[in-house]
């Protein structure tokens, strides 16, 4: 087991595997996110992707953005591709028809191709305990079509099919906590992370990296284009998503919960919804109520981590 | 004559997996396609097989995980029936784009609504086109050897195509039936380990599934279909090498009594067991009819199919799916479409039977014989709709 040398993570390696050429947005922090984990990941790496933003900014036939070795297959079944691969090398190797060697498999999908369409066959892979890791991106809407909600846009969020009206606040439910489902599976390894703390991030894909059986990264991901924002401005809410509570960075490694960036006292919410579009609409209720959410989530997290 | 034995065909056919030597199944169970996943995961539990079992969580998955093991190189099986072949609708086309030789045991069964656990070909024909190799069996050795063959011509560089093996639910899949299994040694004679093109490992990164604009989606889809029309040359040459080795021939298209006949039915499947019955029955009678039984369905074998309906003057299409609005059931429409384009006059009737396990006897062949072939020309078979179902309580 990996002792907790999260905060002295400072390495930071210099090999890209996300490379020039891909169409995202400007200012896209979810393929910088890609961009980021990937140098931890390294070499030996299989990606399964699921449909969505990232597969679609990087592998228009005959181009790409990848240097590793790549499979796209649909929308929902990222995991499930992802098992095939897994046993497929497992068993070409013990076969001796390929080189023995460790060889990560990883699995990647958007907050809608994880929480809503691919939770079924997410959970089915965590539960048959695949040596492998999925990433969501979560950029809180499916964007990829234009900005929908998924079960990951947070509460009064405005997206193209959960409007604000004279009948609705935008977004009328709160956010699905995948961390939490996924950690259900009682499997080695769960962090959540957001680009704008690179190095907590780096330090938690070797670790999801590392661990005997299957692992899950929560990546929060800003998405300058769905959320409303300048694109210059997405480390920036980054950041704001972690200070305001809204977004905690923790681990929950062999069941033990850890918060891995802890903020001693939380900005107030009114931080983070200002400037972004998709908040715009907000009542004073509604940003209240969010508040008291988000205080009562936080409280939570830190008394199921033992902090004070 | 090497020794038959007998043995239930779902048996059998997971028998055939493992003498095939598959590395990675994926599978769900659901009736009547079980008995062959539960025997498959028994061989791979006992180490009779070196292989991974994945006990996916859907047909969905199953598919997808058969995508994912075919993409890092493995050979891989799966088997599903009617709602399984449904969820896993997409990934079937998706599969065949991406050039994946995975084999599949279809076992037929009717799809819901009403819930049904029984036989039909609902389930196959709502997957005729998604670009697999279909082939139909007849009787369990066909099961057996169509098997090991489906590796041997999906897994052809000139074809790198998922190949469908059907088998009729219960009244195929459940029966005990005398079937000669070839050795280990023969099969792995006649079927080499799988040489994937590509495949995704770190020391040679490719690219798999990427999108197709407007530009060059048509010439992929025009590749893909050229390989599977191409395909059929192929089947041929396995066909014909697995009956120089193994001493059973196969072909795509094939006749029962067709010399003598001008009436001829054809059919998919084990149906065509009772259709010979009643051909026999027939005979005795000093009527002639004779079969025209398509083992291969896709890619669809015309040229064959043309030959064998030289000089047949009556034609009755025998199906188990109802055409769910359409004019006729497909492989009426498809083999009316062929003999239009041929300008051939043909008195073609089509006829559903045995919808959802509802029995199909051979005196329903006779029936169908009467009502078609002994009647004067001029006068029409009495139809509900452009088609005639046997045997229903209108
Ligand atoms: C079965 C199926 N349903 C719907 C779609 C359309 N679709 C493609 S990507 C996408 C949304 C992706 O959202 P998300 O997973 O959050 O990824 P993002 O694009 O936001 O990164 C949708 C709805 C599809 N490709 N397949
Ligand atoms: S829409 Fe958002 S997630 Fe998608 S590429 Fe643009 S910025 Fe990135
Ligand atoms: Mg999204």
């Amino acid at each position: 087991m990996i002792s907790k040398t999260l905060e002295r993570y400072t390495e930071h390696p210099e090999e890209e595997f996300v490379v020039y050429g891909h169409r995202a947005c400007q200012g896209c922090a979810e393929v910088l996110a890609l961009r980021l984990a990937f140098k931890v990941f390294g070499k030996d790496t299989i990606l399964a992707m699921a449909t969505g933003c990232m597969e679609i900014i990087s592998t228009p036939l005959p181009f790409t953005c990848w240097k590793l070795p790549w499979i796209h297959v649909a929308f929902e079944n990222a995991a499930a591709v992802a098992s095939g691969i897994e046993a497929g090398v497992k068993i070409l190797m013990e076969k001796g028809k390929i080189e023995k060697k460790d060889i990560h498999v990883v699995a990647i999908g958007g907050d809608g191709g994880t929480s809503d369409i691919g939770l079924q066959a997410l959970s089915g892979a965590l539960e048959r305990w695949h040596k492998f890791t999925y990433i969501c991106v979560d950029n809180e809407a499916y964007m990829n079509t234009g900005i929908q909600r998924s079960s990951c846009t947070p509460y009064g969020a405005m997206t193209t099919t959960s409007p604000p009206g004279k009948k609705s606040i935008g977004q009328s439910t709160w956010k699905k906590d995948m961390p939490k489902i996924a950690a259900a599976h009682n499997i080695p390894y769960v962090a959540t992370a957001c680009p704008s703390y690179p190095y907590d991030l780096f330090a938690k894909v070797k670790k999801a990296r590392m661990v005997e059986g299957p692992s899950y990264l929560h990546i929060l991901s800003v998405c300058p284009t769905g959320w409303r924002i300048p694109s210059g401005d997405a480390i920036k809410y980054g950041r704001l998503a972690v200070e305001t509570g809204v977004f905690p960075l923790y681990e929950v490694e062999n069941g033990q919960y850890r918060i891995t960036h802890n903020v001693k006292s939380l900005k107030p919410i009114t931080e983070y919804l200002k400037g972004q579009g998709r908040f715009r609409h907000l009542t004073n209720d509604t940003i209240s109520k969010i508040q008291e959410r988000v205080n009562l989530e936080w409280e939570g997290l830190k008394f199921q981590c033992g902090v004070k | 004559m090497k020794t038959r034995k007998g043995i239930e065909v779902s048996i059998a056919a997971s028998i055939a997996a493992k003498l095939a030597r598959v590395e990675v199944i994926a599978a769900y169970p659901i009736t009547p396609q079980t008995h062959i996943v539960e025997h498959l995961a028994e061989i791979v539990a006992e180490g009779e097989l070196d292989a991974i079992y994945i006990n996916v969580e859907s047909e969905y998955s199953a598919m997808s995980a058969c995508c994912g093991a075919a993409a890092a190189g493995a050979r891989t099986f799966t088997s599903t029936s009617a709602q399984g072949l449904e969820l896993m609708h997409e990934i079937l086309f998706i599969a065949s784009g991406m050039r994946f030789p995975i084999v599949m045991a279809t076992v037929n069964r009717a799809l819901s609504s009403p819930l049904s656990i029984w036989g039909d070909h609902s389930d196959v024909m709502a997957a005729r086109d998604t670009g697999w190799i279909v082939l139909f069996c007849e009787n369990g050795q066909e099961v057996v050897d169509s098997i090991i063959m489906a590796y041997k011509m999906g897994e052809d560089r000139r074809v790198l195509l998922p190949v469908m093996v059907n088998l009729d639910g219960f009244s195929l899949s459940h029966v005990i039936e005398p079937i000669e299994l070839p050795s280990q040694k023969e099969v792995d004679e006649f079927l080499p380990p799988y040489n994937p093109l590509y495949t995704l490992h770190p020391d040679k990164p490719v690219t798999m599934g990427a999108y197709g604009m407007p530009e060059l989606y048509t010439e992929a889809k025009y590749a893909q279909e050229t390989a599977i029309i191409n395909s059929k040359k192929v089947i041929i040459d396995v066909m014909d090498e697995f009956g120089k080795k193994f001493g059973r021939y196969y072909k795509p298209v094939e006749t029962y009594n067709t010399d003598k006949a001008d009436f001829v039915f054809i059919g998919l499947g084990s149906v065509n067991e009772n259709i010979k019955t009643a051909i026999d029955d027939l005979k005795t009678q000093g009527k002639e009819a004779g079969l025209i039984n398509l083992r291969l369905f896709r890619p669809f074998p015309s040229d064959e199919l043309m030959s064998a309906l030289q000089g047949k003057k009556k034609v009755a299409v025998i199906e188990r799916v109802m055409p769910g609005g359409a004019k006729n059931s497909p492989l009426y429409n498809e083999i009316a479409s062929l003999a239009f384009a041929n300008r051939m006059t043909l008195k073609m009737e089509n006829y559903i039977v045995g919808l959802g396990g509802r029995d199909v006897l051979p005196e329903d062949f006779q029936q169908i014989y009467n009502e078609m072939a002994a009647k004067e020309k001029a006068e029409k078979v009495k139809k509900d709709k452009n088609y005639t179902v046997m045997r229903v309580r209108a």
